[in-house]
């Protein structure tokens, strides 16, 4: 399992069409993928588990990864998370 | 010979149609909290059919739409694969729900948590509803909802179209809409006046239509009539042929016959339909609508942003009138740093400049980006503030206007009690601009996006005809101009009324440039002014109508 934490960098935070685009990358990956912000970890294929965490521009998030591909399916989530999506 | 039934209703341009029905199949229906009677098994497999099926459905149709439309039809197609969902599901299913129930009690959970959430997620709560009456439809073998689809060209039958139905219309496959519910202001309205279809709204009586039937749809006179004698399909058709041909003569700026000019500018909401209206004649715009630019915003853009955006608009109109109406928020258009939350009556509520005096960093932010943007520029831009209804907020409006740099600053007249006074709020505004939209629902104290209460929403009506008129004289007295930027404009007889009421301009959906043009093009200003008189005297929209039709036929 792969794991990283960071600070959350579209200006809007994690909301619709940001979030559509994140949970998009996930299921392509075909990896398992959960999203954790502060107690709450959500299955990140779920736009709706997503979008619950009301995640805003700067907060910090853990990616957790699990798969046979968990290194570079993390590397690209936490490209496109670290990248402003509403600039 | 048998004479055939007419149906009556508001007619949508000029335009008529003759094809056969298709109808809109009726809502979905709520399932009931009912116990399954099969294994859990059997449920779940029913629930993962139907909502499988609907993702399909859903992507295909988003296929075949593509642009803004595929986008829209994606996020619904990925809510009906959502894991989180499908687990919500299943654990209703295992505590006995039918596979129904437990999405419709599912999606309505997320619904809420998502409508809890305010600002654009919770303008989106209400796709979810649209997700799971798919997959209920599916479930219990209702056609599907939405608007039907067919190979053959057909005349659409609905009570009233959503805003998430219009996004997915074909228009190369529907040759006009009906609807039973919903007035002249209505979504279906509002759309069949931007793409130029034909429609006839609030046609109670459409209701007895049904799929197959041959129907002759009439704009011009608001009639829809079953099988129709042949008779009459050619002379509507030539009718239509014959106004085509008047509105392809009539170009260049609006006039009446004897000279007198009107300007005719177009209501624009983004930088699309500022192209649309140059490419469409528009001697500039009279309303451009700031919120779309900022709806979905948690925050309003920076100065820079918005700047950006006003420039690539203004760049379209080079040496031409832009009027700007800075962010008009509240009531059916909230926005989440502007818009107070829980007002039990937001059109009464802080909306438009009310919501702007009250935060108005974002009011300075905006006019000074306005004009940054018109220093760039060789349009002439002007500003106009909503919801206005005193003259002390016209004073303080213009008074800020100015300060930050935007030499012409007007109001828009949309509340009763700015047009009453017009007399006192004139003289502090560089020119008004009466929205007859709004002017009309306050007038009549009937929400204009409620269909029971549709019949009241009619600009025709001599109660806003005669506040119109009183804006009129007060514009003539003291020499300042007075526009018009509802949908009233875009009607051709009740554009010539306005312009005998005082109206200097016109402002409407540049679709309805031509034929405006084409109609105040065939009299004077002494026939506008004698036709205004009798319409502002009738005891009724109805007969304000025929007043005028009568007088001129």
């Amino acid at each position: 399992m792969a794991e990283r934490t960071l600070a959350v960098a579209s200006a809007n935070g994690l909301h619709a069409r940001p979030a559509a685009l994140f949970v998009k990358t996930v299921t392509d990956s075909g990896q398992q993928v959960q999203l954790t912000k502060g107690e709450r970890s959500v299955n990140a294929a779920s736009i709706l588990g997503v979008v619950s965490l009301g995640i805003e521009h700067g907060d910090e998030v853990t990616v957790a990864v699990d798969g046979d591909n968990a290194d570079a399916t993390l590397d690209a989530l936490v490209t496109f998370l670290s990248t402003d999506h509403d600039a | 010979m048998v004479t055939t039934e007419l149906i009556r209703g508001v007619g949508i341009g000029r335009g008529t149609a003759v094809g056969p029905v298709l109808r809109m199949p009726d809502p979905v229906p709520d399932p009931a909290d009912a116990r399954r009677d099969g294994s859990a098994e059997d449920e779940q497999a029913r629930a993962t059919e139907a909502l499988a099926a609907t993702s399909a459905q859903l992507r295909a149709r988003g296929q075949a739409a593509g642009g803004t439309a595929a986008e829209v039809l994606d996020a619904l197609a990925m809510m009906a694969d959502d894991p989180a969902l499908a687990a919500d599901v299943t654990h209703r299913i295992d505590d006995g729900a039918t596979a129904e129930y437990a999405i419709h009690a599912a999606m309505a959970s997320f619904r809420d948590m998502l409508a809890s959430m305010g600002g654009y997620l919770g303008e989106r709560a209400g796709d979810l509803d649209d997700v799971a009456r798919r997959a209920i439809a599916h479930l219990m073998g209702l056609p599907e909802p939405g608007v039907p689809r067919s190979d053959t060209p057909f005349i659409l039958v609905a009570r009233d179209l959503a805003p998430a139905d219009t996004a997915t219309l074909d228009l190369d496959s529907v040759l006009a809409l009906v609807t039973t519910d919903g007035g002249p202001t209505s979504h279906t309205a509002i759309l069949a006046r931007e793409k130029g279809i034909t429609a006839v709204v609030g046609a109670t009586g459409a209701a007895e239509l049904v799929d197959g039937d041959q129907v002759l749809v009439d704009a011009e006179n608001g009639t829809v009539e079953r099988d129709p004698d042949q008779e009459r399909v050619d002379l509507a058709l030539q009718r239509t042929a014959a106004l085509s041909a008047i509105r392809a003569a009539s170009t260049g700026p609006g006039r009446l016959a004897d000279g007198h000019a009107v300007p005719l500018l177009a209501n624009i909401g983004s930088i699309d339909s500022a192209r649309e209206a140059a490419a469409r004649g528009a001697e500039g715009v009279g309303l451009f609508r700031t919120e779309v630019l900022f709806l979905g915003a948690e925050k309003a853009p920076s100065i820079d942003e918005q700047a950006d955006t006003y420039r690539a608009v203004f760049a379209e109109f080079p040496d031409q009138k832009v009027v700007v109406r800075v962010l008009d928020a509240g009531a059916d258009k909230p926005l989440a740093f502007l818009t107070d939350q829980g007002e039990e009556n937001p059109a009464l509520g802080r909306r438009g400049l009310r919501a702007l005096q009250a935060h108005e960093q974002v009011l300075r932010d905006q006019l000074t980006a306005l004009a940054k943007a018109a220093a760039a520029s060789d349009a002439h831009v002007q500003v106009m503030a909503p919801m206005v209804s005193t003259p002390e907020e016209a004073e303080y409006f213009r008074a800020l206007a100015h300060e930050l740099g935007v030499p012409t600053a007007g109001v828009m007249v949309e509340v009763p009690s700015a047009a009453i006074l017009a007399d006192h709020l004139v003289p502090h505004a560089d020119f008004v601009s009466i929205g007859t939209n709004d002017l009309t629902q306050y007038v009549f104290a009937a929400d204009r996006l409620l269909g029971t209460v549709a019949h009241l929403q009619d600009p025709w009506h001599p109660a806003v005809l005669r506040l119109i008129e009183t804006v009129g004289r007060a514009g003539a007295e003291n020499g300042v101009p007075v526009g018009i930027c509802g949908e009233a404009a875009a009607d051709p007889s009740l554009a010539i009324v306005l312009v005998g009421l005082g109206a200097t301009t016109l402002s409407m959906s540049s679709t309805s440039i031509a034929d405006v043009r084409a109609e105040l093009s065939q009299v004077t200003l002494d026939d506008a002014r004698r036709l205004a008189a009798l319409a502002a005297s009738a005891p009724s929209a109805e007969a304000a109508r025929r007043a005028v039709a009568d007088a001129r036929s």
